[in-house]
């Protein structure tokens, strides 16, 4: 369905724009403190209002919306990068010891929730946006692992690969000549939905206090702060809340809409 | 099918111990000794060497790993360099929070996204269908832990119908469901909308299947070729992520008890990240590892003992 191709793209676009837009202009200053004008609902002033130090919601918003971006972009590029190039060597060995041990290493890496992950690291280097990545990224690994992995075997039993083997090209040279490019489709819509959990994910982190650290903003982070302050002024709980909602929702019918436009008969995993 | 299930539980043992060696590894070789974090940075040589010894840090890492999985094994899970207490107890005392909440979050998001799986599927394309999916949609969208404070606001301070936070104990057990109810359902509505999604297109699967067609025209309804043939096998896929679910609510537990300050598994490894009492992280994320290993393994037998193919297939 194209409609939700375009409104999810649509929707994506605005917060990519604000957070594109944050590095030059943001309505509000997000570092100056302004204690007489704290916890404001929406006003003409500061159109989402402002926070309990009374900086904009708005400016916070666009700024948070780097990191949460941010981090959950470079965790989807840490997934794609080495899960794919595992899942393609292990379709390749189809049935050998480094299939074996691929499969094995992605189910024990599974076992391990991304926030499980996060804690380990947070035990060892202290909290932090980049923990966050690494956190997510591990997650991601096995996914774009087996995802590859499945999609790649289907294909070695094709004819064309057949072909390709016959002219006495390597594995290697197959898996990246005429795997990848034949699963690029999957992989795009799989990164999108990576992409959309990494969000979730990187505010759930932040929320904890495991993810960015002050005075970085970043949605999470936002609402920690709101969570008490909840009954006086509602809105510095409700609004960065929405951002998240409105920003996972897009990317969901962007990848939903990516893939019904680039195949319909794919079948992504929602892990 | 015995063959199968012993296969699958020696792959459960190593996958077992490969994971505690990583998790040993990861914590050892975080900066800083718990024994000069414990006693401060005035503390003299001779104390701290006295502490560590006391706390087992001098011996060889080998030897550490084998007392801490060995021990792990028969239940002991040492003493919390902080409190000074078996970690066991401490574990035991706040899992008694955690694991009901997950179970309470699992058996609320089944009851929510079995009906609305149904309800779309036999209602493809319909308005009730388009509804369902756009709930879903949402759902999946949602954190939870904003959902909690969004409860919180409503059910908490507005209604005044549930406490905002806090936990009773489980002496007056309709007390301490209750101080549950509102956790488990942030943690159990973005799960049920995952769910009910795989259940509805599951469904869709089966419904288009010559059996189906066969008990349609053997006379059936469609609703009772749905419920007699077309949900029982629709379930297999449903069970899955159902059993993968389990390991995501208990991780989201951990999230979810910080906004409702409940004390369990989640405060306390917090509390211990920042004490370094990295007895307690490594025993709780062992602990939280085992659970969803021994959760999946379970799922692979139920979905054996339901599917004879899979057994051949493994």
């Amino acid at each position: 369905m194209t409609r939700n191709l375009i409104l999810g793209g649509l929707l994506s676009l605005v917060f990519v724009a604000a957070a594109v837009l944050s590095f030059a202009w943001t309505p509000g200053d997000v570092e100056t403190l302004d204690i007489a004008n704290r916890l404001k609902p929406p006003h003409a002033a500061h159109w989402l209002g402002t926070d309990h130090f009374g900086r904009d919601i708005l400016s916070m918003l666009m700024v948070g919306a780097r990191t949460s971006i941010a981090v959950a972009l470079v965790a989807v590029g840490i997934g794609m990068g080495a899960g794919v190039p595992l899942g393609l060597a292990a379709a390749a060995n189809r049935g050998g010891w480094l299939d074996e041990l691929i499969s094995r290493g992605g189910d024990l890496v599974f076992a391990f929730p991304s926030l499980v992950i996060a804690i380990l690291i947070t035990a060892i280097f202290g909290p932090g946006a980049i923990n966050a990545i690494i956190a997510i990224g591990i997650f991601n690994i096995p996914v774009f692992a087996r995802l590859s992995r499945g999609a790649a075997l289907s294909l070695w039993a094709r004819e064309f690969i057949l072909a390709a083997r016959v002219c006495g090209k390597s594995a290697t040279r197959i898996s990246a000549e005429h795997i990848l490019p034949n699963i690029a489709n999957l992989l795009i819509v799989q990164g999108t939905i990576q992409f959309s959990l990494g969000i979730l994910a990187e505010a759930g982190l932040s929320y904890v206090g495991l993810g960015a650290q002050p005075p970085v903003p970043s949605w999470g982070r936002m609402l920690a702060d709101a969570q008490t302050m909840v009954s006086l002024a509602p809105h510095v709980a409700i609004i960065p809340g929405l951002a998240i909602v409105f920003m996972v929702l897009g990317l969901n019918l962007l990848g939903d809409g990516l893939r019904d436009a680039l195949d319909p008969r794919l079948k992504v995993v929602r892990a | 099918m015995l063959r199968y299930a012993l296969k699958r539980l020696v792959s459960l043992a190593v996958s077992l111990a490969v994971a505690s060696v990583v998790i040993f590894l990861v914590v050892e070789v975080a900066p800083g000794d718990p024994a000069s974090f414990m006693l401060g940075i005035n503390a003299r040589e001779d104390t701290i060497a006295a502490l560590r010894s006391e706390l087992g840090l001098d011996v060889p890492k080998w030897q550490r790993y084998l007392a801490w999985a060995g021990g792990m094994l028969t239940g002991d899970f040492g003493t919390s360099y902080t409190y000074r207490t078996p970690v066991s107890e401490m574990v035991a005392e706040r899992m008694w929070i955690s694991l009901p909440l997950a179970l309470y979050a699992l058996i609320l998001s089944t009851l929510i996204a079995f009906p609305a799986g149904l309800l779309a599927a036999s209602r493809r394309g319909r308005t009730s269908d388009m509804g369902v999916m756009a709930a879903t949609q949402l759902g999946v969208a949602i954190p939870n832990f904003w959902f909690a404070m969004l409860l919180v606001l409503v059910f908490a301070i507005n209604l005044r119908w549930f406490s905002a936070g806090g936990f009773p104990g489980w002496d007056d057990p309709v007390q301490a469901l209750k101080a549950l109810t509102l956790p488990a359902i942030a943690l159990a509505l973005p799960q049920a909308a995952i769910l009910a999604r795989v259940m509805r297109s599951s469904l869709i699967d089966i419904l288009g299947e010559d059996f189906i067609r066969t008990a349609r025209a053997k006379g059936l309804s469609p609703g009772q070729a749905l419920w007699r043939h077309g949900v029982r096998n629709a379930l297999i896929p449903v069970l899955t992520i159902l059993g993968l679910q389990f390991s995501f609510l208990l991780a989201g537990a951990i999230i979810i008890e910080q906004v409702f300050f409940l004390p369990g598994l989640g405060r306390l490894i917090f509390q211990a990240i920042t004490q370094r009492d990295l007895i307690v992280v490594e025993s709780v994320v062992m602990l939280l590892v085992f659970a969803v290993i021994v959760v999946n393994f379970a799922v692979d037998l139920a979905y054996a003992a339901v599917d004879p193919r899979l057994r051949q297939k493994a």
